[in-house]
C-alpha cells in the first residue's frame, strides 16, 4: 500500500505549518522569532517551518530544565517508570502515524519506520522503564564497624545533541535513560529531521512533568553550540561526526563535563568462505546481510559499508549478492514495497554523489548503479542508486564513512588477512562476521576493533546489547543498562558505626 | 624532502563559489579555520569555524589556505587522504555540526582528484606540517 503525502487528502500526518519550541511544557516561540523551513527530501520541497533558535532560546530551556530538576531526580523509580511506560504505549498507539511523519521527514522507507525505527522506539523506552526499577545500588562492608553504602544519584540537567539518520530512535537512545534516571534534558535535534520529535512531544506532553524535557530547535552553530558549551549542564551526549565531537569535548573540558560520544564508522562486513558450503537458510541469510548496506539509504552509522569477501567464494558469492542487490527496489519512501528511499538531504546526495566520482578516480570498478536515481513523480527527489565497487582498502571509498546506498568489496586470503583489513581503518563501531564455524566466528568477533560485532547477523539494535565506538568511533556507550551509570552519579556514603575517635588528635 | 625553492604541492583549494561564501562569513564572524572532519551523518565534511573556536591538535595536518583561511585535517585520517587534491565547494543544503555557514542554507562539500603522476610521488611522499600553523 501507498500512504497519501502528509497534508495530502486521506492522509494519515498533517503537519502544522509552524513549530516553536517546547520548554517547560509549553511551546514557544524562539526569541528572535527567526524560522527555517523544513524540507522532506521525498521531494525536496518544504512542508513546515521550525524555531531557529540562539542561545536565548538554550538558556530558557536550561531555567525550565533546572526549575523542574530537583522534584524530577526525588521522584520514585516506580513514578519514573510507570512514566516511561506509558510513553512506549502512547508511541505505540500512535505508531503508523509517527512513522509516516519520518519517512517523509527523512526520506527513509515507511516499512523501515514501520517494522524497525518505532517498534525499536517503543522497546526501548520499555526497557530503561525496567532498568531503572531493578537497578539497586549496594552496601559495602569494609570491616566491622564500617559501612560503604553507594546510591545512584541523576546528574541533573543533560544536553543531548541527536542526528537525522532516524530521528525518533535516536531520541530515544539518548532520552530514555536519561530521563529514567532522573534526569532533566535539554534536546537538540537535527536540523534536518526537527518536526518529528515535536510531534513526539505532542503525543506525551501531558504525561512528564513540565521542564523535564525540554526541545530546541535550531542550527548546530546557533542552538547546539550555546548549549554544548553551557555551563549549566552536567553532561553533553552528542551523536554526529568527528570534528564536532572534538569540538564538543574541547567544550566539555572547559566545564569539566563528561561526554558521551558516537561519531560513525566505516564497518567491515566479514564473509569466510564456509558461508558457501551449502546453498541453504544459512547463505540466504548471509547475502542478505552484504545487502543491508542498502539499510536506511546506508544513512547508518554502522553501515556494512566494507564488504570484506574470501577469495575462493568470490565469484560465486558476489554473483548472488549482485543479483540481490540489483531485485532492491527504489522508489517512494511512502509506498510500504519501497526499499530503498531518498538520502536525507540535498548535501548528503552531493556527497554521496562526491564520493561516487573519487571511487572511480581511484579505479574501483562500479558492479552495480554508480549514479543519481530518479523516481517518477518524485524527480525532485534526493535519490541514489544502490552501488557495489570493488577496489582495495587503501581507496578512500573504503575508509570514509559515505552516508550512502554504497559497499566497497575487497578479498581476503586467510584469517589473518582479513583481520588485518578490517582493522585498518580510524573506526571501530560495528562490524559484521559470517562463518558456519563457530570458533572462527568467535575469533574474528574478538580481533576486530568494533564495539559491536554483529556474528551471522546484521543490523539488529535490540535493548539490552551495548553499542558504542572503540577507536575514532567514540566514547561511552547507548542501548544497555549499564547507560543508567552515564548519567548518574554514585554517592557514596562511608558510615562509621564505631564510637570510638580515631587516636590522632 | 622538497628541495630549496621548490613551491609546496598545493593540496587544497578552493572554488569560485566557496572563495565567494568564506570571504562572506569572514567578514560576518572574523578570521575562520577549516577542519576535515570524518564518520557519521556530518562526517567527511570540511567544517568552518571562527579561527579561534576549534583547538587544532599537535597531530593535525596542515594542508594549506582557502580563501586565506587554513586549512587542517586530522593526522591519521590524512594519512588516507594524502594521495588525493581537495577543492572546497559549497552546494545547497542543510548542514550541520557547528559549522558556520548552514544558516546560509548552504554546505561547504570536499571535491577530490587523485595528484596527478607528476605530483602524486611528492605527495605521497613529501613532510606535511603538523600543529597549528596560523598563530
Amino acid at each position: 500500500m501507498k500512504y497519501a503525502q502528509p497534508g495530502t487528502p486521506g492522509a494519515l500526518v498533517e503537519f502544522d505549518a509552524r513549530y516553536d519550541n517546547f520548554i517547560g511544557g509549553k511551546w514557544v516561540p524562539p526569541v528572535k522569532g527567526q524560522y527555517f523551513s523544513n524540507i522532506t527530501p521525498v521531494t525536496g520541497k518544504a512542508f513546515c517551518e521550525v524555531a531557529r533558535s540562539t542561545a536565548e532560546d538554550v538558556e530558557l530551556a536550561l531555567d525550565a530544565a533546572h526549575a523542574a530538576k530537583d522534584a524530577w531526580g526525588r521522584t520514585s523509580v516506580t513514578e519514573r517508570s510507570n512514566i516511561l511506560n506509558k510513553i512506549a504505549d502512547r508511541v505505540e498507539a500512535n505508531l503508523e502515524q509517527l512513522a509516516v511523519a519520518e519517512c517523509w521527514e527523512n526520506g527513509k522507507p515507511v516499512r523501515e519506520c514501520l517494522a524497525a525505527d518505532l517498534p525499536l522506539v517503543v522497546d526501548h523506552w520499555r526497557y530503561f522503564a525496567s532498568a531503572i526499577r531493578a537497578q539497586e545500588g549496594s552496601a559495602g562492608q569494609i570491616d566491622d564497624d564500617t559501612v560503604a553504602y553507594h546510591f545512584h544519584e541523576p546528574l541533573g540537567v543533560v544536553a543531548q545533541i541527536i542526528p537525522w539518520n532516524f530521528p525518533l530512535l535516536m531520541a530515544t537512545w539518548k532520552l530514555a535513560p536519561a530521563l529514567a534516571a532522573g534526569n532533566c534534558v535539554v534536546l537538540k535535534p537535527a536540523e534536518q529531521t526537527p518536526t518529528t520529535i515535536l510531534l513526539f512531544a505532542q503525543l506525551i506532553s501531558d504525561l512528564l512533568p513540565e521542564g523535564v524535557l525540554n526541545i530546541v530547535n535550531g542550527f548546530g552553530v546557533e542552538a547546539g553550540k550555546p548549549l554544548a558549551s553551557s555551563d549549566r549542564v552536567a553532561k553533553v551526549a552528542f551523536t554526529g561526526e568527528t570534528t564536532t565531537g572534538r569540538l564538543i569535548m574541547q567544550y566539555a573540558s572547559e566545564n569539566l563535563n563528561p561526554v558521551t560520544l558516537e561519531l560513525g564508522g566505516k564497518s567491515p562486513n566479514v564473509f569466510f568462505a564456509d558461508v558457501m558450503d551449502h546453498d541453504d537458510a544459512f547463505l540466504d541469510k548471509a547475502i542478505e546481510g552484504f545487502v543491508l548496506f542498502a539499510l536506511n539509504q546506508g544513512e547508518v552509522c554502522t553501515c556494512p559499508s566494507r564488504a570484506l569477501i574470501q577469495e575462493s567464494i568470490y565469484d560465486a558469492f558476489m554473483e548472488k549478492a549482485l543479483a540481490r542487490v540489483k531485485a532492491i527496489v527504489q522508489g517512494d519512501p511512502l509506498d510500504t514495497d519501497t526499499m530503498l528511499g531518498a538520502q536525507a538531504s540535498n548535501d548528503q546526495l552531493e556527497k554521496v554523489l562526491s564520493y561516487l566520482d573519487i571511487g572511480r578516480q581511484e579505479g574501483a570498478k562500479v558492479l552495480t548503479g554508480g549514479s543519481r536515481a530518479t523516481v517518477e513523480g518524485l524527480e525532485g527527489g534526493y535519490f541514489v542508486q544502490p552501488t557495489v565497487f570493488e577496489g582495495t582498502n587503501d581507496m578512500r571509498i573504503f575508509q570514509e564513512e559515505i552516508f550512502g546506498p554504497v559497499v566497497s568489496v575487497t578479498k581476503f586470503t586467510d584469517f589473518d588477512d582479513a583481520m588485518r583489513i578490517a582493522n585498518d581503518t580510524l573506526y571501530g563501531l560495528g562490524a559484521g562476521v559470517w562463518s558456519r564455524d563457530g570458533s572462527v566466528a568467535y575469533r574474528a568477533g574478538r580481533a576486530i576493533q568494533a564495539g559491536r560485532v554483529w556474528t551471522n547477523c546484521y543490523h539488529a539494535y535490540p535493548a539490552g546489547a551495548a553499542f558504542g565506538g572503540y577507536k575514532a568511533s567514540g566514547i561511552g556507550r547507548e542501548n544497555h543498562k549499564m547507560m543508567l551509570d552515564h548519567y548518574q552519579q554514585t554517592k557514596n556514603l562511608l558510615v562509621s558505626y564505631n564510637p570510638n575517635k580515631l587516636g590522632f588528635f | 624532502m622538497r628541495p630549496k625553492g621548490l613551491m609546496a604541492l598545493e593540496r587544497v583549494t578552493a572554488t569560485p563559489a566557496a572563495v565567494d561564501l568564506i570571504e562572506r562569513l569572514e567578514a560576518q564572524h572574523g578570521p575562520l579555520l577549516f577542519h576535515q572532519s570524518g564518520g557519521c551523518c556530518d562526517g567527511s565534511s570540511p567544517m568552518c569555524f571562527p579561527r579561534s573556536e576549534f583547538r587544532i591538535g599537535s597531530r593535525d595536518v596542515y594542508l594549506g589556505q582557502v580563501a586565506r583561511q587554513p586549512f587542517y585535517m586530522s593526522g591519521p585520517q590524512f594519512e588516507y587522504w594524502r594521495h588525493t587534491h581537495l577543492t572546497v565547494d559549497v552546494v545547497p543544503g542543510r548542514g550541520s555540526g557547528f559549522s558556520v555557514e548552514a544558516p546560509e542554507g548552504v554546505r561547504f562539500l570536499i571535491r577530490s582528484r587523485l595528484f596527478a603522476d607528476d605530483e602524486d610521488e611528492r605527495a605521497r611522499t613529501e613532510p606535511v606540517l603538523l600543529g597549528p600553523q596560523h598563530v
